[in-house]
């Protein structure tokens, strides 16, 4: 009995401790900047926003925004300590349902919204641009996403079919699960009818491979593209930061998080869409490969 | 008079030392203990995870499907062509490597005078040092376009590579253990032989190497081990696609299967890559029973 009074004793005491911290870090994040420029949230913005919330946020969906959630989660633990932040890797199928079932706070998905799904918005965090790399020997300069695809699943095997040299198509990629290969197939409509002749663990290891065949092909994140290998245009346009941005370059895809429409945001929720959204995040998603939309 | 002064000291200092040597003795016994528990701990870790999706998948489909397709929207999980790759790759690399290794093994043993023997055995040493991941930079940077080259392949990744690499990553396992074996054959053996008018090479052939015989085997399989087991060369320089095996394409091992899937696989893939993981185990095991019983025989 008396072990029981002193076990509540020392947890209460703990929380009091608890609390003291919440308030002491209250004038750490005050000058913190969270601007809620939020484009496209339909979610109401909040009035007076207290410098430190809890809670917990869950977050569920898209596999290919892992490296971008794990980032922001990370960084804005140190924004807001009290707030956990959950990032479960499901697919943006699951993800929207969880949006849509409230199963999640924010839905994860790397793919836009289709006319059928309702009840929920999209904000679009991040663009994701997947670069098409050929050897630099290769004098193709410009494919059509057609010709991609066709490339890729071996409709076209001979690089003379698209105005390059003699030499047969040496089609190189991700293993099956990477978030780069599901959206490379996604994109161009390739999926699971891909013929990889290769597949590698890394990008990396892709760009490098592409470098030492002259017959290669392969896909690679924007940001992780380099002088050793060339991007081809992708009908007439360079894929760079700015034309994913403005959507001219085909083959990317948006980072969004899905929320309900019915149901408003929990204000730990909000605050994490905001930080996000925001431009402090914005060399966080250029850190984790993607390109950020926040200006 | 000398026994019972010794015993009557030795006996005082066991005395004197007996706690020391009790925490010694416990301690040893700890060191041996954690061996055995991470080896338990590994075997049942990897049959609680590996079997549910074999249960799943059914075991005839698991282990002669031929189809490997873990992200496609009708997912198939057939381990067929990582069994055979694994198979036909460790055999092409023991194909080559077991002459090279076993003919550098009597050369060190029993011909070369020593300085050149030092020169190699330093050489073998230092290619037992070399990581992994260095072979396969090289054999990615180096031998894949080597080999497009050379056969005039569309590229040069493929189970051919994989087995150069292999063959050289197990020659120092093999030459070193076979010359161990070959040097500890009795002189007089050969002195015997040579007594009789034989050559030294038919000497060392025909009486040493007998001798030794179940020293180089042993050595052979602890090349099979090595070969089997590797995952970081082999993944630079296989293609990594799950291929049904042939010399000239690109294929999967059970080890690159393992570790090129796993930084993103959920659910039933993530599952059914620890049942592979679980098989790898079971050859790996099977290998060193073999291995054991080998070495005991050298004894008995």
């Amino acid at each position: 009995m008396k072990k029981r009074t002193l076990t509540l004793l020392l947890s209460a005491a703990l929380c009091v401790g608890m609390l003291a911290g919440c308030g002491s870090s209250n004038s750490g994040t005050a000058d913190t900047p969270s601007p809620s420029s939020n484009p496209g949230s339909s979610a109401p913005v909040q009035e007076s926003k207290p410098a430190t919330l809890s809670g917990t946020v869950v977050t569920n969906g898209s596999t290919s925004m892992e490296k971008v959630m794990g980032s922001l989660i990370e960084a804005f633990k140190e924004v807001q300590p009290n707030i956990q932040v959950q990032y479960t890797g499901s697919g943006s199928g699951a993800g929207i349902t969880s949006a849509q079932d409230g199963t999640a706070d924010i839905g994860l998905a790397s793919r836009d919204l289709k006319d059928t799904e309702t009840g929920v918005t999209q904000i679009t965090v991040a663009k994701d641009g997947i670069a098409i790399i050929i050897n630099p020997e290769n004098p193709v300069a410009d494919l059509s996403v057609e010709q991609i695809a066709k490339l890729a699943t071996s409709e076209i095997t001979n690089w003379s079919e698209v105005g390059g040299n003699d030499g047969q198509v040496v089609f190189m990629g991700r293993e099956g699960g990477s978030g780069t290969r599901d959206g490379f197939e996604s994109i161009t409509g390739t999926k699971d009818a891909c013929k990889y002749q290769n597949e590698y663990t890394s990008t990396g290891e892709v760009i490098a491979a592409v470098a030492s065949n002259p017959n290669a092909i392969g896909y690679a994140s924007l940001s992780a593209v380099d002088e050793t290998v060339k991007a081809v245009t992708v009908g007439g346009v360079a894929p760079t930061e700015e034309t994913v941005l403005d959507g001219s370059y085909a083959v990317q895809r948006n980072f969004n998080f899905i929320t309900s429409e019915g149901t408003p945001l929990s204000d730990a929720a909000q605050a994490f869409v905001e930080f996000a959204t925001s431009t402090d995040a914005s060399d966080l998603i250029a850190g984790a490969g993607a390109v950020p939309v926040a200006k | 008079m000398i026994i019972p002064f010794t015993k009557g000291r030795l006996s005082a200092m066991k005395q004197k030392l007996r706690p020391l040597e009790l925490f010694m003795n416990m301690l040893f016994f700890l060191c041996g203990f954690i061996t055995v528990v991470f080896v338990l701990f590994i075997t049942v870790y990897l049959i609680i995870s590996g079997l549910p999706a074999i249960r799943e998948i059914g075991l005839v489909e698991f282990l002669f499907g031929t189809k490997w397709a873990s992200t496609a929207s009708e997912p198939s999980f057939g381990i067929l062509p990582f069994i055979l790759t694994s198979i036909y790759g460790t055999a092409g690399a023991i194909l080559l490597g077991v002459p090279v290794g076993f003919m550098t093994a009597v050369f060190l043993a029993k011909i070369a005078p020593s300085k050149p023997a030092a020169v190699v055995r330093t050489a073998v040493d230092l290619l037992a040092g070399i990581p992994s991941v260095v072979y396969g930079l090289i054999g990615m940077m180096v031998l894949v376009p080597a080999v497009r080259e050379a056969f005039h392949l569309p590229d040069g990744a493929s189970l051919f590579c994989a087995i150069l690499v292999l063959a050289v990553m197990i020659l120092p396992s093999i030459i070193s253990v076979s010359e161990t074996a070959l040097k500890a054959v009795p002189s007089e053996y050969e002195e015997a032989s040579l007594g009789l008018g034989a050559t030294h090479i038919e000497t060392v052939f025909r009486v040493s190497v007998p001798a030794a015989s179940s020293g180089i085997a042993a050595s052979i399989v602890l090349g099979i081990g090595r070969a089997i087991g590797e995952a970081m060369a082999v993944i630079m320089v296989a293609g990594n696609v799950a291929n049904m095996p042939s010399l000239f394409a690109s294929v999967r091992f059970l080890t690159t299967a393992v570790a090129s899937e796993m930084a993103y696989a959920s659910g039933l893939q993530r599952q059914a890559l620890f049942s592979i993981a679980l098989v790898l185990f079971l050859f790996i095991m099977l290998i060193n029973v073999v291995l054991n019983s080998l070495l005991k025989k050298k004894k008995g």
